[in-house]
């Protein structure tokens, strides 16, 4: 909180909905209308989202909404027609990929299938960004590093040194989830982190992620499909359709909008078993009550 | 700048005391983490009271020199002693690449696994030819099944869509060996041999190796990438559920095509070269354009021509062979399909021009000389 909201609190009380206009800690992403196209096929249109520090933000919609052509878009894999993207407070159009302390050293990025380099070890590839970034940190503090972010990802010890073909899928994104927090990024971003994992796996990858955003503080930026997920470790969702964001909040504040896709993705029979599972398992927290 | 992480001795009551001040992070860390590995000498605390921002980087260079001195934390915040309490979690002394074994072990160990593999190949490669057979005679049973479509496709595919560059490579080779052969044979006045040595080389050798090496490099690779894909992304095993053989469908259609179009690019290749060496001939030795061509009729033994093209479809069936076999073995993941995409048009020119050193012998023997 800065100072200035701090002031205001105090002399009007309760804070109000209205967030401060633009600091760079509150908003660690922020995106007015945002356009993207393929050709003559348009993607986004119009887009506005903001990110706030800390939370852990679900991004959904149907395929082919544009969920993964955001996250690119962020992360200036995607050309972007019109609009403002700001990371960090930082226009993305006039970053510098040589600056040293630029936002790509303070985001990790989970690719749907780990996107680990194959011809290097778990560790290996944990040091590559270490080192590109890092030049003056010693092998051995490398290594260090390495071993623990392994550990750290839930990761069994000896997977250090085994390449990504010998790893399991879950495996595999845990090692990919290794890599992207090897610079300690205050952003993460994770594209459909549970697809292609089976239910416990699933589960067990959405504890960890929850885990880690609690434990070194992180801002996620999340795209799923899952439901799970979703009630699991989201304090807000996002939802993608007509080339936009129809809205973000909590999973209550979505379900009283009208939007017909809201209502059918929420309001389907695989939703109402992830309530119910949700319901079941953990009572702890309280994510979703809506006061995130 | 940056402000790199620092750290000062402090001495009080016989107990030292390493105090660290600065941001702890990743990346300011980078001075810091030697001072503290080389640092001698007890140190009974580490005070992070003056530590501003800590990341797990920071923690574990604090957590490490700590445990390894033996040292007391203090002045921790309550972010920084939940990544410390995290980082220990997570230590581990695993290794981070695999154990090597000495270069002597390694050079026998690799020669011994590529002679394994070159003979397991072998075998392979003769079973793989042995099913087209089988596919090929299950389809003379049943003609039904016969794709004549896919093997009308791949005829255009590696046949008239080559010719273009078949056509201009052999142009130009043509050219080549007429221009140095008439500098080379001028030296004995012997110019007017320059006809001979074109049109003989041309049909006996060159004209079906090239077309074999170029048919080799566009189709074969082909064959193995668009294959290797297919078994990548399952397509091959749904076929085999449906009850459709791969080798019938895939296979048999390309071999066949490449079978029936190398004799045709050859022969094809080996008149360009000759019509390259007849405009060499007009324009350096003075030999009319047409006389050439009339020339060639009258030294070029028709043999030279069978030669040729008893070549051509072994050739084309060693390349269609190469390329289907290497695309079936893909298995895995992409990078796959490019190792076998490569060793398919190895494996093909060096069969071809090993082949081809044994059929000059033979046809030498029989007395085609």
């Amino acid at each position: 909180m800065s100072v200035a909201t701090d002031l205001k609190d105090a002399v009007f009380g309760e804070p109000d909905n209205v967030l401060p206009e633009h600091f760079e800690g509150d908003f660690p992403i922020r995106i007015r209308g945002l356009k993207t196209a393929f050709g003559e096929n348009v993607i986004h249109e119009n887009l506005d989202l903001d990110v706030r520090r800390g939370e852990v933000l679900g991004v959904v919609g149907g395929s082919g909404t544009g969920k993964s052509v955001l996250m690119r878009a962020i992360i200036g894999l995607q050309p972007v027609q019109a609009g403002t993207i700001e990371v960090f407070g930082k226009d993305m159009a006039d970053d510098d990929e040589d600056d040293e302390v630029g936002a790509r050293s303070r985001w990790g990025v989970l690719f749907q299938g780990g996107a680990l380099f194959s011809t290097l070890t778990v560790a290996e590839n944990v040091e590559v960004p270490l080192k590109q970034f890092y030049p003056e940190l010693s092998q051995q503090l490398l290594d260090e590093i390495a071993r623990y972010k392994v550990v750290l990802t839930g990761l069994p010890e000896d997977a250090a040194s085994k390449y990504p073909s010998e790893l399991s899928g879950g495996m595999r994104k845990r090692a990919g989830l290794a890599r992207a927090l090897a610079l300690d990024p205050q952003l993460l971003f994770l594209d459909e982190p549970t697809a292609g994992l089976d239910p416990i796996g699933a589960a067990k990858f959405d504890e960890l992620t929850r885990e880690l955003a609690d434990t070194l503080g992180l801002t996620v930026f999340l795209i799923t499909h899952d439901l799970d997920t979703l009630y699991a470790i989201c304090d807000r969702v996002a939802v993608l359709a007509d080339n936009h964001v129809v809205a973000v909040g909590t999973i209550p504040e979505l379900l009283e909008t009208d939007h017909p896709w809201i209502q059918e993705y929420f309001g389907g029979p695989r939703a109402r078993a992830a309530v119910a599972s949700h319901n079941r398992s953990k009572p702890l927290d309280n994510h979703q009550t809506g006061e995130a | 700048m940056r402000d790199w992480a620092q750290y000062t001795l402090e001495e009080a009551g016989g107990r030292t005391t390493a105090v660290i001040t600065g941001p702890l992070l990743v990346s300011t860390i980078g001075m810091l983490d030697p001072q503290l590995r080389a640092l001698e000498g007890p140190i009974h605390q580490v005070d992070l009271s003056g530590a501003e921002q800590v990341d797990t980087v920071g923690a574990w260079v604090i957590h490490r020199f700590a445990a390894e001195a033996n040292a007391e934390i203090i002045g921790a915040s309550d972010a920084a002693l939940k990544l410390l309490d995290t980082v220990e979690n997570s230590a581990s002394t695993a290794d981070i690449s695999r154990p090597r074994s000495p270069l002597i072990g390694r050079v026998l160990e690799n020669v011994g696994r590529k002679v394994i593999a070159f003979f397991i190949a072998l075998g392979r490669n003769i079973a793989f030819l042995g099913a087209i057979m089988i596919a090929f005679g299950s389809v003379i049973r049943h003609p039904r099944r016969f794709r004549m479509t896919a093997v009308v496709r791949q005829m255009e595919v590696v046949g008239v869509s080559s010719l273009p560059i078949i056509g201009l490579m052999s142009f130009l080779i043509g050219i080549v060996i007429a221009q140095q052969g008439a500098v080379q044979l001028q030296q004995f006045g012997a110019e007017t041999l320059t006809v001979n040595l074109v049109g003989r080389i041309t049909l006996r050798e060159l004209g079906v190796l090239m077309t074999a090496i170029m048919v080799a490099g566009r189709s074969g690779s082909a064959f193995a990438a668009q294959i290797g894909t297919m078994k990548l992304t399952e397509e091959i095993d749904a076929m085999r559920t449906i009850g459709v053989s791969p080798m019938e469908a895939l296979v048999l259609p390309r071999i066949l095509a490449s079978i029936l179009m190398m004799p045709l690019l050859g022969f094809f290749a080996s008149c360009m070269a000759i019509i390259g060496g007849a405009v060499i001939g007009d324009l350096v030795l003075d030999i009319p354009f047409w006389t050439f061509l009339a020339r060639i009729q009258e030294v070029v033994p028709l043999y030279d021509f069978y030669v040729g093209m008893v070549k051509a479809p072994v050739f084309g069936l060693i390349i269609a062979l190469a390329g289907c076999y290497q695309g079936m073995q893909v298995q895995g993941n992409a990078e796959e399909v490019g190792l076998r995409t490569t060793a398919a048009v190895v494996q093909a020119i060096f069969t071809v021009i090993v082949l081809d050193a044994f059929f000059a012998m033979f046809f030498t023997e029989i007395g085609w000389a």
